[in-house]
């Protein structure tokens, strides 16, 4: 499988990184534009390499979510983990969407992730998020074709990397 | 670009079905949430993850860290020395005050001994930092850097110089998570100064913004009131700052009065915060704070006599 001779470490790096990015203290006017930078990190290594990450680390990534923003524990877990399925099922045809196309499905998958989270919000109780969390979804889409060349580059890196190295 | 990935052809048409495992992990989740929401049984789990995600928040914290470090190390000697002067003058304004406060203390002590009621005296405090870490964007909390290694517990009321922050809602080890008092969940038992007219502040989501939804429209109050903890509920020790009253508005549709106040702390500009252990009301106080009443008063007693 040529998912072994490629390195898994940098791309653990770059999720929790992204991860990481919901953390990073900014000033509350950009609150309403701060893209959900995990469920795009999960939504394209899910596409690029589907046998490697799959719904575990999807998973694992929401509760990591969850922690860092005291959520309710597996709140951010159950959404991500229905966006990683729907990537996972639909990997083949996303992947050779035009960049469009795919901007487009990723605002939807954007979407469906927000409606989960607004849903368990409401279920549990806690206050809803309002307005910001919608315009989110929208800044996320917005700088995906940018997000998308970096981690391309750096897919390109970590899968021509010399494997003696690792 | 698409068809270059390194997995993508020769396995194409044996699909791993990831079905059964989405609803595995949907099932997971969901009772992980029912739990989380309706007791407490998953609150060591929390505090252990929570304390490994502390390296973490660190590094998030660190570029702040330094640059107030960058800051401290590079200020001029005359802006250290105006601080120090100003600093000064504030201890000396401070102590002044205090030594007021030691004689009312040690009178209120004997009033209470008269009264053969326990007197709740000696708050323990400790400076905490608040770690350049944003929780949730929606909700109005913060962590420190303080946690259950230095005896921080959950329920713990937060103060900073102005008046009371919040509350502590989670403990880690090294860092710990707590609720601001304008935050939509938060409800603060609080007492008019002037009148000691008792009611509940309730947190609005915004962080210059309390409001108090539960006085009758005859109820006895005007702007400029100022709020104090009533300490009923036993969470918030009595008699610490919480704000003033800056709106009232009367709808004679209604049976409540609509009442904004302004917290008293400045809630978006702190920096550091003080942890308060305050001694359980009806326990007696230890043997080194009533010997410290004792003896301050004899010490207040001594100028009579």
């Amino acid at each position: 499988m040529p998912g072994v001779k490629a390195p898994r470490w940098p791309v653990w790096i770059i999720l929790v990184a992204m991860t990481a990015l919901v953390s990073i203290p900014l000033p509350d006017f950009v609150t309403p534009v701060r893209p959900p930078w995990a469920t795009m990190a999960i939504i394209y290594w899910i596409m690029m390499w589907p046998r490697v990450f799959g719904l575990g680390t999807a998973w694992l990534i929401g509760l990591l979510l969850d922690i860092l923003q005291g959520a309710l524990l597996g709140q951010h877990a159950l959404a991500l983990t229905v966006v990683g399925y729907l990537t996972l099922r639909f990997h083949l045809q996303i992947r050779i969407f035009p960049l469009w196309q795919l901007t487009m499905t990723i605002f939807a998958l954007l979407a469906i992730e927000a409606f989960i989270l607004f849903w368990i919000d409401g279920v549990a109780g806690n206050p809803p998020a309002g307005v910001a969390r919608w315009t989110q979804v929208l800044a996320g889409a917005i700088v995906w074709p940018p997000v998308m060349a970096l981690m391309d580059r750096a897919r390109e890196r970590i899968e021509h990397r010399d494997p003696t190295f690792t | 670009m698409a068809f270059s990935t390194f997995d993508s052809d020769q396995r194409a048409f044996r699909e791993p079905n990831p079905g059964p495992r989405l609803v595995v992990i949907c099932i997971l989740s969901i009772a992980l949430m029912v739990t989380d929401n309706r007791n407490q049984t998953l609150q060591t789990v929390r505090s252990m993850l929570g304390t490994a995600v502390y390296p973490i928040r660190v590094l998030i914290d660190a570029p702040a860290t330094f640059g107030r470090w960058l800051s401290e190390s590079f200020s001029t000697r005359a802006t250290l020395l105006d601080e120090n002067l100003e600093l000064n003058e504030r201890i000396l304004v401070q102590s002044a005050r205090l030594q007021r406060l030691a004689a009312l203390e040690a009178e209120n002590a004997r009033l209470r001994a008269l009264l053969e009621s326990t007197a709740k005296i000696g708050d323990r405090v400790l400076i905490a930092e608040i770690m350049s870490v944003d929780m949730n964007p929606f909700r109005h909390r913060i962590v420190i850097n303080k946690g259950s290694s230095d005896d921080v517990y959950v329920g713990q009321a937060l103060i900073d110089a102005q008046g009371i922050i919040g509350q502590v809602t989670r403990d880690q080890v090294y860092s710990a998570e707590a609720l601001l008092i304008t935050d939509v969940d938060h409800a603060l038992p609080v007492e008019l100064l002037r009148n000691r007219l008792r009611t509940i502040a309730v947190g609005t989501g915004d962080l210059g913004r309390l409001s108090l939804p539960y006085l009758p429209r005859n109820a006895d109050v005007v702007e400029g009131d100022l709020l104090v903890t009533s300490g009923l509920g036993g969470t918030f020790p009595p008699g610490y700052p919480v704000g003033s009253v800056s709106k009232i508005t009367r709808n004679s549709g209604q049976q409540f009065l609509v009442i904004d106040a302004t917290p008293a702390a400045a809630l978006n500009r702190i920096r550091e915060v003080l942890l308060i252990w305050a001694e359980p009301t009806g326990v007696a106080p230890p043997a080194d704070a009533r010997s410290d009443a004792e003896n301050l008063s004899e010490t207040a007693t001594g100028g009579i006599d």
